[in-house]
This record gives C-alpha cells, structure tokens and sequence, in this order.
C-alpha cells in the first residue's frame, strides 16, 4: 500500500521527467534544476523606495487653497461657469487686469464619480472654461495656467451629494 | 503579540455567492508545524486558491481526518464528503532553515499526485512558500499557470488639504506585506507595471505640473519620463515592453498617444475635442481600447494600435469608463455607471453581453490578475475606500488586507514565466 506514495525527494525527480513540458517553464526553477530540493523563488524582486522628498510642494499656493472666496463650483459633469460665480471670474480678471505681472493657475478639480483619469480630464475641462472666461474679460494668457487634479484633492470628504457639489470646482490660486 | 496580529489576518472574509457550481472541491488540512512557526500555512493556501473562485474548500470543522502524510489519508472518508482532492503538509526545520512538504492526494484514486519540499530560508519566507504551494495546485489541477506569487501596486491617499499625503504601496497578491516605494504631498497616481514587472510607471505632480515617472523597483532610481503642459496620465506599458500608451493635453485636450521608450518619439493616436484618456492595450499589442466622451457620456472605443477610426464597443449602462483586456483578449473590465452606482462589469466583446461583477456603489480601477481569473478593484468599505477582488463568474468576492489610508488605483503585476 504504501509503495504508491514517493518520497519528495524521488516525486520531484519523477514529476521533472514527466512533465519538463510544463515545469521547465516555472520562472522559479521548481522541477528546473536541482532534483532533490527545489527552490521557491516566490518574489523576491528587491523593492526599493524612491528618494523622499517634496521639491514641488508649494506651501504659499497651500495656503491660497483653503480660501474660499477664489472657487467656481459646477455642476455633475458639467464645466459650465454658473451665473452665481460670474462675481468671483470677475473678481480676479480686474486683479489681474490691474495686475500684469501677476500670475494665478486655475485648478480643476472632480468629484469622486466616475474614474480617476476621466476626471482628470473633467477638472482640466472646468479649468479651461475659467480661463477662457478670464480671457474674454483682458485678461492676458501669459498670466494664467491650468492644471488638474481630478479627484485627487477633495475639499470635502463624504460620499453624498453635499460633499461632491463642493469638490467640483476650480480654485484660483495666485502664484 | 505576533500571534494575535496573526490571528487577526486570518479572519479576511471570502464572501461566496451564487452556489459553488464549477469550482473544485478540496481539502487543505491544517500542516503539522511547530509553535515558533506562527503562520498557518494551510489557510494561505486555502484562501489563495478559494479566492480564484475556482475551488470551494471543505470547513476544517467538518474535517474527519487531519492526516499529514499522503499514505495517513483515508481516501473513502473524503470521497464520502465530496472531496476529490486533499492536501496534507508539514513545516519542517533543517540545516538551511525551514521547508514545507507538502502532498496533493486524488480521493478517487486514493493516488498522490503531487509531492514537493520547498525550503524557506526564514520564517518570514513561509509566506512565500505557502503561495508557491497554491500555485502548484493550481496548476497541477486547472492546467492553468498559478498567479499567487505575484504582487500589487496601489495608491494610499490619507488626510484633507494640508494633511494630504499620497503613497505608492507594492504588496503581496493577497495584501500582504505592504510596503511604501514612494511618499508624495502632490497626487501619486495610476501605477502600471512593465512587463517584466521590474518598473512601474506612475503619474505625480511637480511644481504645478503633473508628470509621468518611470520607477525601477530594484534600484529605486526614478527617472521624469514626460512632462507635456496640460495633463500627463495614463501611462500602459504595450505587452512587449516596448511603448508606453498615455494621455496628454497640451496640444488641445486629452487624447491617447504612443511614447516609444526606446527612441523617445511618440505618436498621436487619437484627434477629438472629447476627453479621450485610460488607454489599455490589448494582449498581441495590435488595439487599444480607451474611455472617451465623444459620444456625449463617456464611453469604451477600439482602435488600431497604429491608429485609425475607433470603434465603440459598449453600449449596455449610462457610462462605461477604464477598461483593460482579458489575458485570453475576448473581454473587457470595466467601470459601468447605470445612472445610480458604478461598479465593475465584465463585457464579453465576442457576445456583446455585460455582466456586472461588484455590489458597490463607487467601485473602479478594475483589472485582471495574470491568468484572468479574477479581477482586482477599489470598493468603498466600512472604513474606508479598499480594495477587493471578484472572480470573473462573480461568485467570489474577497476584500484585501490593506494599510490605513484610502486605497485605490490596484495593478497586478505580471506573472513572469
């Protein structure tokens, strides 16, 4: 009874000639070499961490990010500049018109629907329709730019409709 | 202290709906292993291989017998249960450190049909062992290339405003081991890996401008690949390593391009005022498919790798949004909206038919496990955004061991043959 079970060390053999057709593949060497022990090579790809370091990081443009005074809400899926921030659009273009060398970036932002990357385009697309309200107002194009962050910077946390309508938004955020 | 941590990791929930037609009943019976060796070897085992949807496991409640060598199995009290395949092991000390042997018995036959050592160096490489184990089983009894050595990049987001901060995690398949390979302020995101699974490409964000970086993971070196003004994102290595598909905008607004890795050039492959980004290739490199609003909501379209007219290929929901292919390249997961909640659908681009894979209301980032036969994917969990894996018939649902912070964003890294 007992002959029908192999030793280990003779099954890994055994399986090794019976089927090199499948095991001689094994990126780990399992039935490839050594017949007595094999070797479990799991994973074990070094992993090293990049260099810290934030050298983008803008600690001013932070600040200027928690006002509130300098947003353009939208609608779900929507870059639509609604008439109740036509004030803030306003606002800024007699900054700036007043202001040439001043710089502000616009950035869009998403809220969590939807895929991350889609969003990306979604903020860029809010960004866009300020700027090209800054525009129609004089405002020079060397003043602004555009960046987007998608979903990636809520203003609000929570799943519900009252946290997404105050993260699908552009802040202006003087350079 | 350790054991109760270990303790704690075994309780992960497998929620398994939908009967167990089609997957192959085992048992994995506890190995005879010593006190100092704390990881239960078998429950990896089990939870790898009942995680693939492709096996149901037998309780070890209603275990009869806990034998730990092939000729110790009593094959007519497990064929009584309606087993047909047993797993019996022990962890063993040596010179060189510690090894696993381990026996796939058939309880028709009463025959063994596989039979390995394999040696740990130290105990924290049991882990490894134990998804070699699963692996081997996997293919012993599926014919089917094991994928549980493998691992997982994702993106972790904690904190609001100031707080902010993003990581780039690479763990084990299964969650395990997490660990930081790159800490940012700015938004980390869209991990994908290199065929040869010894880069990731990411998208991160500096001073003001988003860029796409190449990170070498053995080295950490990380090297600024293209930072177009506009967006960057995207990044999708082709099959054979040698192009990158990505998303930019600076010369209107997103579209999909080609970045040839070797030579620096790069193609534009699609030209339409829409949003046009999440670029996939498919498994022989020859099409593309991407998430694009063209149509009005956003939408899956097929194009030619070399460009051309993209054709739609969803139509089923009021969104569909960041498919990827298939190993086998018959289907697609994918992002389906229906108006109420997003979740993860399965189209099968032969049939045309969607079948809806996850219970969530804001599930996404889907994508295969090497084999196929399960997809990974961010879900909203009790504590947080997780992450959750679902076989492909959306009978096997498993949540993922995971750090603190919101995880999101999951690429399985390829499995290297």
């Amino acid at each position: 009874m007992k002959s029908k079970y192999w030793l280990p060390a003779a099954i890994s053999l055994t399986l090794l000639l019976g089927a090199c057709g499948s095991t001689k593949e094994r990126r780990d060497g399992v039935g490839v070499d050594d017949a007595a022990t094999r070797t479990s090579e799991p994973y074990t790809d070094v992993i090293a961490p990049a260099p810290m370091g934030d050298a983008g990081y803008d600690a001013a443009a932070a600040a200027e990010r928690s006002l509130t005074t300098n947003v353009v809400y939208f609608d779900f899926d929507e870059s639509v500049i609604k008439p109740e921030y036509q004030n803030v659009v306003d606002a800024y273009a007699r900054y700036l018109t007043a202001n040439p060398t001043a710089k502000v970036r616009l950035e869009g932002h998403a809220d969590e629907r939807g895929t991350r990357e889609y969003n990306i385009g979604l903020g860029e697309r809010r960004g866009n329709a300020v700027e090209s309200a800054l525009r129609a107002k004089g405002v020079s194009g060397q003043q602004l730019s555009v960046i987007s962050y998608g979903e990636e910077r809520p203003a609000e946390a929570g799943h519900n409709e009252a946290a997404w309508a105050k993260n699908r938004r552009v802040q202006i955020v003087r350079q | 202290m350790l054991a109760a941590v270990g303790t704690a990791r075994a309780d992960l929930e497998i929620t398994v709906t939908g009967g167990d037609v089609g997957a192959l009943p085992i048992a994995i019976v506890p190995f005879a292993q010593t006190a100092e060796v704390q990881l239960d070897l078998a429950r990896v085992v089990e939870n790898d291989l009942v995680r693939s949807g492709r096996f149901r496991a037998l309780p070890r409640g209603d275990m009869l017998q806990k034998p730990v060598t092939p000729a110790a199995v009593d094959a007519g009290t497990w064929r009584a249960q309606g087993i047909d395949n047993v797993v019996v092991g022990q962890v063993v000390q040596s010179e060189a450190g510690y090894f696993a042997r381990f026996f796939l018995v058939d309880s028709v036959s009463g025959r063994q049909i596989l039979g390995f050592d394999i040696p740990a160096r130290s105990l924290d490489q049991l882990r490894y062992v134990a998804h070699q184990i699963a692996d081997l089983i996997y293919e012993k009894l599926l014919g089917l290339p094991g994928y549980f050595n493998t691992k997982i990049a994702y993106v972790s987001a904690s904190g609001l405003g100031y707080q902010r901060s993003f990581q780039l995690i690479v763990a084990d398949a299964d969650g395990e081991n997490p660990r930081v390979v790159a800490t940012s302020r700015e938004p980390l995101m869209s991990p994908a890996w290199s065929p040869d699974r010894k880069q990731l490409a990411y998208v991160g964000y500096e001073r003001g401008r988003s860029a796409i970086y190449l990170h070498t993971l053995a080295s950490g070196e990380v090297k600024r690949l293209i930072s177009e003004r506009g967006i960057n994102g995207s990044p999708a290595f082709s099959p054979d390593g040698r192009y990158l598909a990505l998303t930019l905008s600076f010369e209107s607004n997103p579209d999909i391009y080609i970045l040839d890795l070797r030579s620096g050039t790069r193609r534009r492959i699609t030209d339409h005022y829409g949003i046009d980004t999440e670029p996939a290739w498919s498994p022989d490199g020859s099409k593309l498919v991407f998430t694009s609003d063209r149509g009005g909501q956003p939408q899956i379209y097929e194009v030619a790798a070399e460009g051309g007219d993209p054709r739609r290929v969803t139509f089923e929901g009021r969104q569909n949004l960041r498919a990827s292919y298939s190993p086998d390249g018959r289907r697609l997961a994918l992002v389906n909206y229906d108006g109420g909640r997003y979740r993860i659908g399965l189209l099968d681009l032969v049939a045309g038919d969607l079948r809806i894979l996850s219970d969530g209301r804001l599930d996404e980032s889907p994508s295969f496990a090497p084999g196929g036969a399960v997809v990974i994917y961010a879900t909203q969990g009790a504590g947080g955004a997780e992450l959750a894996t679902v076989s492909v018939d959306g009978r096997v649902r498993q949540s993922l061991r995971q750090a603190s912070g919101d995880v999101r964003e999951p690429a399985w890294s390829p499995l290297i043959r």
